[in-house]
């Protein structure tokens, strides 16, 4: 796949292919060729460049869609769960994730922690952990606490890859993964700057493939596109700008991300596979790796849900996306069911009411068939912004 | 001849078994839920104890050397009379409560105008009486207020084509569902001495059954003396709470169907029931006795209650969804069997040119993979599994199960009783029996 | 957890304590800052009731608050009002019923107001909605927020890092605010004097708990258990009157198991035992009492539950130790049930199962909890294949009336223990 030189519609259709294959080809022939192993992780973030330097695939898992039919995964939950953990069982049971030797789960709600549990009952013969992250940010407290976590997980992939990690590897790794960072940050700045060059669709399905492309991979990918796409003639759209909140786990189906550009909207800001964006800024490549990863958690990462939010003032880091790229108003999607999505809502909304940024609101299931409703409703927001500048 | 009764109350319907010492069935009966419980178990009940000594009419009519050939036809053409004798009955009654509200009317002319277009109107359901019960003929519905309702409708259409600016539609049915309801409160079912004098009547001397007169007026005559010694009584369904029963003559319906299951097929070892109100998956070990049971969770995606509301969205019949899914040359993936998203998303797919049919064929799969997964629960799908409850009568959803329970457990021998609607109640009966 | 409503219920003289204690308390929080008294909102599960008392502070617990709007009917109102101000149908009724009542004015159980907190003490211990709760709070309260955060028993184990970062974080973060806080230093001796206390009554408890090993059971471990924990899984906990509590319910329950006698139950007491249960889950709390009528009308008996370990498993060895203060408490945080994960609480119930000699389980499925509810129907298939005993599911909610279906449930739990009839019949007629 390293073909330099691609166009836009041969990249798009890769990842299309990607987001489709439930049988994870990709990994299958990465671990045959590379003679590795792969690991599979949740939503939202995990250090995968430790994952990386055990010479093991990072694989990001964030359900099914509403490409699987659930036959047996809803025996495990009730009605009132959210799907992705239905969709993952699905996957899993019906052996599609039979190419991942071990599954990390990291703190995002209480459903995927006591999936990690599930797991280890019904899969024993595979490697399963919870990754609990520090909710406290201090580093001689929390960046310790975190610090022991990942030399934990270092020593558990090593021994799962059955190679021992240098340190240089580490730094490799992680030089790997600033670089990925980076282009795609180049990437959500030239779709905010220049929103129709740049379709959602086109962008999520992107990013949907740094969840199963090996990293440098992807790093060349976003840079073919960049180079492919700012030479595209594409025909400005008279959209709204609007940030997309709530969607950092269970994802919302293709088809309803293809319908909220269409009804207007232009989505300049996400948190969507958010993991790839996690770190803002670029760790660094000198000193103890781990002590780097460490410490890149406690400052300078996103603000989402399932991360405790000290200083109180709940609403700014969403308010300074607004601003920074200028985006006329919020759409907050949740999964229904979703804890920390739907809690965090009517706090951050309290905050855009207070700043006079007009917001509309939704709940989706991953297998949703449905969302005329919703496009309805967004199409209603865009226009209103439109018209009056508010809603 | 002493006797047991086994009584499940249903929400839709109601049914009793009679059963004999040695748990051979006697007879069965059924009847639509109503209000009134306590009516809904007498009714099934009487009509139960009918059909019991239907059933001894037809082994002594049967088993005569001399009816031999004839025995089949003679059967059916007592049935068709006694049906239209039980029918006639209700129908004059629902015509005397008709009449009798439209006389308290305060407003004289529209009384006298009411009254006339009613009387047409129940002359003309009386004409059509005849017909209907011809034997052999097939009905919607064995149920007087269903067959009723149909008439009712259809000729008070073609009274409003004539009568349109003097009479009003609403005001019309009005008097017809006060009616029905009342002549629903009442029991028609005590006269089978009556009802079957009547169907004798009707036959012995037409040219075919006359040489058999006299021994079919002995077989009626023994059919309708004989007495039933009620031993034990026990009661099940959804509405058990509110029967008229001492405590330890109830069982829970888990219970009963597992037990009833077992006795129409006695190698099951799984059930499943899908009825109105609620889906459950039964584990029974080989006397019937359950071991484990999973019922649906709040959700009634799974329950024959959603097949109406999509009848309903889709603007049709619920015996039609079947038939309608049976036609499908694809399955659609209906991912919303939330009864709340189902009506929308069903809307979308029509629009998106998807075939009804197609859809619906769907749906039913989306309502067994939410009894799968009870299964699933409850321990999974053992041999032989036995499929009971309203749902089982819909050819398209059992065609969806046998795939599912195929492809998930291997081949299975899954029976499906046409009685399945009494397994509730025969396994009362065998309780009543212990 | 309650006091118990209305009726001619038999009173013990525990029960009546419990309900002094309990109004004692609501009554000096209702002049806690008039008395320049010290109010700290916390959690229920790895509460640190030693350290707040420590410092002469009151503790408020939110999710009491919550279960006792329940139990006087106030709770549907709250949760509508906090649904008006955007809080999803989807999530905690707990929390929309806390956000609801302070909404409406504040009004504690005893209907006096409820002090507002001079610090928010987050212990996050086994619920993620915790975490979210207090961020919530904090909108509404202009005080300080100290975070105690108890990793996840996620490989089903306590380990030496876990204990440090917790007992690293007592020391350098919590206690720290506290101090701030209550402008006195921690008294270390008086911290260690709590704890003694604490374990005397820990022990006290592990007694009545296990007297339901006995046949008949003189406790009911789950309705009844509620109340069993209440004084220790929250304000109490290290005070006197906490150690004589445990010491005369203790005594109370070794008179009934000499006498052969039953639980007391609201319709009275419950000699006839005819089904032995182990209960995974929470309570319903808007039906509490027509819960377990339905549980009483059949005679069945819950001998051992796992809610009755969410503020604590002391049956399992654990006592608050002031030998080492910090880890102690640090440990008892870790230690909580929803801080275990899905294969050890499989195997706690196990051992219940077996300890308790119970003929079933059910397992009560909250809709508002994911913490204990996701993962409950693989518990459920689990249990059933290690024991062999049938397990019953129904569902419901803590505090929302609306997910509150009697007729339903009980259509459940008759069918269940009809089951459990026809199956211990048939084991002692083979």
């Amino acid at each position: 796949m390293n073909n330099t030189n691609s166009t836009v519609t041969q990249i798009i259709e890769t990842c299309e292919r990607l987001y489709n294959d439930l049988d994870f080809s990709y990994v299958k022939n990465w671990k045959q060729t590379h003679a590795g192993k792969a690991v599979g992780f949740m939503p939202i973030y995990v250090p995968r460049e430790i994952v990386h330097a055990a010479g093991m695939l990072p694989v990001g898992l964030m359900g099914a869609g509403d490409l699987l039919e659930i036959i047996k995964g809803d025996a495990y939950f009730q009605s009132y769960i959210c799907q992705i953990p239905r969709s993952t069982i699905e996957m899993a049971i019906s052996n599609r994730l039979d190419c991942f030797d071990g599954m990390l789960f990291p703190a995002i709600c209480d459903v995927i922690r006591n999936l990690s549990g599930m797991w280890k009952l019904m899969f024993p013969e595979k490697y399963a952990r919870y990754m609990d992250f520090p909710q406290n940010f201090r580093p001689e407290v929390g960046g310790e606490y975190y610090h022991q976590e990942l030399i934990i997980l270092l020593k558990d992939m090593a021994t799962l890859s059955g190679a021992k990690v240098t340190q240089d590897q580490l730094r490799q790794s992680v030089r790997l993964y600033n670089e990925n960072r980076a282009v795609i940050r180049e990437l959500y700045d030239l779709r905010s700057a220049d929103p129709h060059l740049v379709p959602t669709y086109e962008l999520y399905l992107i990013m949907r493939a740094s969840n199963i492309l090996e990293v440098s991979e992807h790093t060349a990918m976003v840079r073919d596109y960049l180079g492919a796409v700012r030479s595209e003639k594409r025909p400005e759209r008279d959209n709204i700008r609007v940030v997309l909140s709530g969607v950092f786990c269970e994802q919302p189906p293709l088809a309803l991300i293809r319908a909220l550009e269409n009804s207007g909207c232009f989505i300049v800001e996400d948190d969507w596979v958010l993991g790839a964006r996690y770190l803002l800024k670029a760790v660094a490549t000198e000193g103890d790796p781990l002590e780097n990863l460490a410490a890149a958690y406690l400052k300078d990462t996103v603000k989402t849900a399932s991360r405790y939010e000290e200083d109180g003032a709940k609403g700014s880091y969403l308010i300074d996306l607004v601003e920074k790229t200028r985006a006329e108003g919020v759409i907050f999607a949740a999964p229904s069911f979703c804890d920390p999505a739907l809690l965090e809502r009517p706090m951050q909304q309290e905050a855009l009411k207070r700043a006079d940024i007009p917001y509309t609101s939704f709940k989706y299931s991953e297998s949703s068939g449905q969302f005329q409703v919703i496009k309805e409703q967004t199409g209603t927001f865009a226009d209103s912004i439109k018209l009056w500048g508010s809603v | 001849m002493d006797c047991y009764i086994g009584i499940d109350l249903g929400s839709t319907t109601s049914k009793a078994i009679y059963m004999d010492p040695d748990g051979n069935l006697l007879g069965r009966g059924i009847t639509n839920s109503r209000s009134n419980y306590h009516l809904a178990c007498e009714i099934a009940e009487e009509e139960a104890e009918n059909n019991s000594r239907f059933a001894m009419l037809e082994k002594d009519i049967c088993s005569d050397p001399q009816c031999k050939g004839k025995s089949a036809d003679i059967m059916a053409w007592i049935l068709s009379k006694y049906k239209l004798a039980e029918h006639k009955a209700q129908l004059d009654a629902l015509r005397e409560i008709c009449f009798k509200d439209i006389d308290s009317w305060q407003d004289p002319l529209a009384a006298s105008l009411y009254r006339e277009i009613t009387g047409k109107i129940f002359t003309g359901m009386e004409e059509a009486t005849t017909a209907l019960f011809q034997p052999g003929a097939v009905m919607k519905s064995d149920f007087f207020r269903d067959i009723a309702t149909g008439q009712f409708m259809e000729l008070a259409q073609e009274q409003i084509r004539e009568h349109m600016e003097k009479i009003s539609f609403e005001r019309l049915i009005g008097v017809f569902d006060k009616g029905i309801i009342r002549v629903e409160s009442v029991s028609f079912a005590r006269a089978f001495q009556e009802n079957i004098d009547f169907a004798y009547r009707q036959i012995k001397d037409l040219p075919d059954f006359a040489p058999f007169a006299d021994k079919i007026h002995a077989a009626v005559k023994t059919a309708s003396q004989q007495v039933f010694n009620i031993k034990s009584k026990v009661g099940t369904g959804y509405g058990r709470q509110r029967l008229p029963f001492e405590k330890s003559q109830i069982r829970s319906e888990i219970l009963c169907h597992g037990l009833g299951a077992h006795y129409m097929f006695p190698k099951t070892r799984t059930v499943l029931d899908i009825g109105g109100q609620d889906t459950k998956a039964i584990q029974v070990d080989a006397q019937g006795i359950v071991k484990n049971f999973q019922m649906n969770d709040r959700c009634a995606a799974g329950c024959g209650r959603y097949l109406g509301y999509v009848a309903d969205e889709m603007n049709m019949g619920v015996h039609e969804l079947g038939p309608t899914a049976l036609k499908a040359t694809k399955v659609v993936r209906i991912n919303s069997t939330c009864t709340v998203f189902a009506g929308a998303e069903l809307r979308q797919r029509l629009s998106l040119g998807e075939k009804r049919e197609d859809i619906l064929a769907g749906l039913h799969r989306a309502i067994i993979l939410r009894a799968m997964s009870l299964l699933a629960r409850s321990g999974g799908v053992r041999n032989e599994f036995t499929f009971t409850g309203g749902v089982a009568k819909n050819r398209a959803a059992t065609k969806a199960l046998r795939k599912l329970v195929d492809e998930n457990y291997g081949k299975l021998k899954i029976n499906i009783s046409p009685d399945s609607i009494f397994t509730g109640a025969c396994g009362a009966a065998l309780f009543a029996r212990s | 957890m309650g006091n118990s409503s209305s009726g001619k219920v038999q009173k013990e003289r525990s029960m009546l304590l419990q309900k002094v204690m309990i109004a004692n308390h609501f009554k000096k929080l209702s002049t806690a800052h008039a008395d320049n008294k010290k109010v700290v909102y916390t959690f229920v599960p790895g509460n640190l009731n030693e350290l707040i008392r420590a410092f002469d502070m009151l503790p408020v617990h939110p999710e009491i608050n919550a279960l006792q709007s329940a139990m006087r009917k106030k709770s549907a109102g709250y949760i509508r009002e906090a649904e008006k101000y955007g809080h999803s149908e989807d999530v905690c009724t707990y929390v929309k019923c806390d956000v609801g009542m302070l909404k409406s004015g504040n009004i504690g159980p005893t209907g006096e107001k409820l002090p507002e907190p001079d610090l928010l003490l987050l212990s996050y211990t086994g619920c993620f909605t915790f975490l979210k709760w207090f961020e919530i709070l904090r909108q509404e309260y202009d005080c300080p927020v100290v975070v105690l955060q108890v990793p996840y028993q996620g490989d089903g184990e306590i380990t030496p890092e876990m204990t440090a970062y917790v007992a690293k974080q007592l020391r350098e973060e919590v206690v720290p605010v506290m101090e701030k806080i209550s402008g006195n230093k921690l008294d270390e001796e008086k911290l260690r004097r709590l704890l003694d206390s604490s374990a005397r009554a820990e022990s006290d408890l592990v007694e009545i708990l296990e007297s339901a090993r006995h046949k008949p059971s003189p406790i009911d471990a789950y309705f009844g258990g509620v109340y069993y924990i209440g004084p220790i899984f929250t304000a109490f906990r290290g005070l006197e009157t906490c150690e004589e509590y445990y010491r005369v319910l203790r005594s109370e329950v070794e008179d009934r198991l000499k006498k052969g006698q039953g639980p007391i139950t609201p319709e009275g007491p419950l000699n006839e035992e005819k089904y032995r249960l182990v209960v995974e889950g929470p309570p319903n709390w808007t039906s509490f009492r027509e819960f377990w009528k339905m549980f009483h009308e059949e005679s069945a008996v819950v001998v051992a539950s796992s809610y009755t370990k969410v503020g604590g498993i002391y049956d399992t060895g654990f006592r608050h130790n002031s030998a080492e203060p910090f880890e102690s408490l640090a440990k008892y945080c870790l230690g909580c049930y929803t801080n275990l994960n899905l294969p050890s609480r499989i195997d706690l119930l196990e051992k219940y199962i077996r300890d308790y000699s119970a003929d079933g389980f059910l397992i009560n499925s909250i809709k508002s909890c994911n913490s204990f509810s996701a993962g409950q129907l693989l518990i459920l298939r689990e249990l059933e294949d290690r024991t062999g005993k049938p397990g019953g599911f129904i569902e419901s909610d803590l505090v929302d009336p609306r997910y509150f279906s009697a007729a339903n449930i009980k259509n459940r739990l008759e069918s269940y223990f009809q089951m459990l009839d026809s199956r211990i019949q048939e084991a002692s007629v083979n």
